[in-house]
């Protein structure tokens, strides 16, 4: 009496048989699959380095100012805001351009609002680390690379760069050998840079 | 315990557990050897189970007496360390998939149609056929031993690039499995047949006896994750002979794959192994209090959400892998949450107990035995689900304390407990009481003699699967392995006592209900019980 019911569960229960069989390998797409969409495990990208000290709980919106001073340049950020991570390297471009017929030199000096944020700014490259020699009409895109310290305080979220250009008066071409330079750079002009 | 005489219409039994020549049959029956081969009666297949099951965990356990003389001091001993890895792989698979499954399954034959009030099995062929695949499995592990290169060695994991770089053992191996796996499959589709539609009128689901639920439960998490592992072994073959690269990097497969198929299947296999040991902890905890069991329900749900949640945390084993963080703590959380479920079934059982009548005979002795220690594992395994602290333990002696506190002395003893309460109804003699409760109380020493002191070993770093170990672990080594050799020896006294029940030493039969607070329908049936049973079913209540 109980024979059809049981042929019946019979075939039901292989047939799961035999499509858990079909999963397990269907297991191997699969985990392909996920490992694709996830990233992990990945052997043909090669590892990436990640900075651990990037503090990525906060924001900080630095704001980039340029001002000229009796300089008839044109001085301009590529990008007038970014937001960073505090501990984050980032790199950005300012557009500088002697709009004059002559050669000039000119020195940028940064100032920070608020200025308690300086010592929090720590500049690894930038333009106004020197002088700046411009040719005639010359335009130049120049870097200022920086990071901004961790311990920045909590209250900070918000920092203006602003970079005045100066001309240094009195200076003529060639400039390179009148101003007083660092070791590397001296070290790089031995070298015929260009022409 | 109370033994009233066997009722007078069996007494001509000679009382020869298994030879039921008393019984009138109606049909013709071959005898000898042939009577075993060609049975399809539920009775002698789970006579089989229960022989081959002992049979296998004395090979086992010979292996695992190998392997403690080996580890009794510092140095190589008596065992290469080729012979040394083959030693605990077969040890592992001869224990899991030779003595403790086809014990439990040996129990379900046995006693799933009595409870159920069932006549048989409902594919009576088919049992046969899946007890008979098993000695053929048994002597392609076994044999392995023999075979050039020896038998598999990598670990009962089964992990590539060992296993596939192993000599002709391994396919022994995997083809044991195979023949294991299409045994257990046949005998999980029989058993969830059996309990959907041979349950006699009246008995509903909710209805049924809490062992009846966890081998329902159990079955089902065969015929989901035997197939994987037969999938996963298939692969390891394939690429073995074949030319596929499933697992070899070389050919754009990954060898943790092998391990996240693997332990998709090896994690709800640890709960095919304790549910069915629930079921009759279940079914000996409220006849020995003499109280129906606390929270039937409940221990129906903890048992299902045990299964499912079974499925979903396979990676715990494998948090040095270089899981992603994410997946680190998913694995983490939701192993934790195993807890739950399993912590309410414990709460049952000491709730079914509390304010009962209890008395300690031998099945309940090793009940308790199984909660206490079943807990104990159960902590160490809480601990080990946490990420950071695993990454420490990870493949240390502390992970082996903690899966046999869980496997023997959850398994294993809730096994002895299904033998002594159970064995009088199927050798129609009690046990002798005072050579079981010796058997109990030396198993429990030696068993924590063995196994307590490797948590320290763990805990200080001692490696597992390594022949040989540095000097400051020779203490602990020296004492787990004198309580080794004390518990090998229980389980010889063991079988002593069960031959000396068969052969009726304690001069008491058992009546057909030899325990007072015992409910259900296998107790309606005379001691023996009658080599056929509810050819008609049973009226329940």
């Amino acid at each position: 009496m109980f024979f059809f019911a049981n042929r019946e569960m019979l075939r039901k229960l292989i047939v799961f048989v035999a499509v858990m069989f079909v999963f397990g390998f269907a297991l191997v797409p699969i985990y392909k699959k996920i490992c694709e969409v996830t990233g992990v495990n990945d052997f043909m990208k090669p590892e990436q380095l990640k900075n651990s000290q990037v503090d990525l709980s906060r924001s900080i919106k630095i704001e980039f100012d340029a001002n000229i001073r009796n300089l008839p340049w044109s001085f301009k950020p590529e990008l007038s805001t970014v937001t960073v991570h505090p501990g984050e390297l980032t790199t950005v471009m300012y557009e500088v351009h002697n709009t004059t017929g002559r050669d000039m030199i000119g020195q940028a000096i940064p100032s920070y609002g608020p200025s308690q944020a300086a010592a929090y700014f720590k500049k690894l490259e930038c333009f106004c680390f020197a002088k700046q020699t411009f040719a005639a009409q010359e335009t130049r895109h120049m870097p200022v690379v920086f990071v901004v310290d961790p311990a920045l305080p909590k209250d900070i979220n918000t920092i203006t760069l602003s970079y005045t250009f100066f001309e240094v008066p009195g200076a003529a071409v060639p400039p390179a050998t009148k101003t007083p330079v660092g070791k590397l750079e001296a070290q790089a002009m031995l070298k015929p840079l260009r022409g | 315990m109370a033994s009233v005489p066997h009722d007078a219409s069996h007494g001509a039994n000679t009382g020869h557990g298994h030879d039921h020549t008393g019984h009138d049959d109606h049909h013709h029956m071959p005898t000898g050897i042939m009577r075993y081969v060609t049975t399809t009666n539920h009775k002698d297949i789970g006579s089989m189970y229960m022989w081959f099951s002992f049979v296998m965990f004395l090979s086992g356990g010979t292996m695992a007496m190998l392997i403690r003389a080996e580890l009794f001091q510092p140095g190589l001993q008596i065992l290469d360390p080729e012979r040394f890895n083959q030693m605990t792989t077969l040890h592992g698979i001869v224990m899991i998939f030779g003595a403790i499954m086809p014990a439990f399954v040996g129990f379900a034959n046995w006693m799933l149609p009595l409870q159920l009030g069932a006549p048989d099995m409902a594919f009576a062929r088919m049992n046969n056929w899946s007890f008979w695949l098993l000695p053929p499995a048994a002597i392609l592990l076994l044999g392995s031993l023999l075979v050039p290169g020896g038998a598999a060695a990598g670990g009962w994991t089964l992990y590539p690039p060992l296993s596939i770089q192993a000599g002709m053992g391994m396919d022994m191996m995997i083809f044991a499995i195979h023949i294991m796996g299409a045994s257990s499959i046949m005998g999980s589709i029989n058993i969830i047949t059996t309990i959907l539609n041979l349950r006699t009128p009246g008995m509903t689901m909710m209805k049924m006896p809490m062992f009846a639920w966890t081998w329902l439960i159990t079955a089902f998490l065969l015929i989901a994750t035997m197939p994987v592992l037969a999938g996963a072994v298939t692969m390891l073959l394939t690429d073995r002979h074949f030319g596929t690269t499933f697992f070899n990097a070389a050919g754009g497969g990954d060898p943790v794959m092998f391990q996240h198929i693997f332990w998709f299947f090896g994690h709800p296999e640890v709960y095919i192994i304790a549910l069915p040991a629930f079921g009759v902890v279940s079914q000996i905890i409220p006849t020995f209090s003499r109280k129906p069991l606390f929270g039937y329900a409940s221990m129906v749900y903890a048992t299902a959400s045990i299964a499912i949640l079974s499925f979903i945390v396979w990676a715990h084993h494998m948090y040095t892998t270089g899981l992603p963080m994410a997946g680190q703590l998913y694995f983490m959380f939701a192993t934790m949450l195993i807890a739950v479920p399993t912590a309410a079934k414990i709460f049952n059982w000491l709730a079914t107990m509390w304010r009962g009548s209890i008395t300690l005979e031998t099945p309940m002795l090793f009940c308790l035995g199984f909660l206490f220690l079943f807990t104990l594992g159960g902590f160490t395994g809480l601990v080990l689900s946490l990420t950071p602290v695993d990454i420490q333990l990870h493949d240390t002696y502390y992970v082996v304390a903690h899966f046999h506190y869980v496997m023997v002395a959850g398994a294993l003893f809730s096994a002895f407990a299904a033998v002594y309460y159970w064995g009088p109804k199927w050798t129609g003699w009690m046990y002798e009481e005072k050579l079981g409760k010796i058997h109990f109380w030396w198993s429990l020493i030696a068993f924590n003699v063995t196994f307590f002191p490797q948590h320290f070993l763990g805990l200080a770093g001692m490696p597992r699967r390594i022949p040989d170990y540095n000097m400051q672990f020779a203490e602990w080594n020296m004492v787990s392995s004198i309580g080794s050799f004390a518990f090998g020896i229980a389980q010889i006294f063991f079988i002593i006592v069960v031959i000396r029940m068969i052969k009726g030493k304690s001069g008491i039969r058992a009546a057909a209900k030899p325990w007072d607070g015992a409910e259900g329908l296998e107790w309606t049936v005379p001691s023996p019980a009658p080599y056929h049973t509810f050819e008609t079913p049973p009226a329940f209540k």
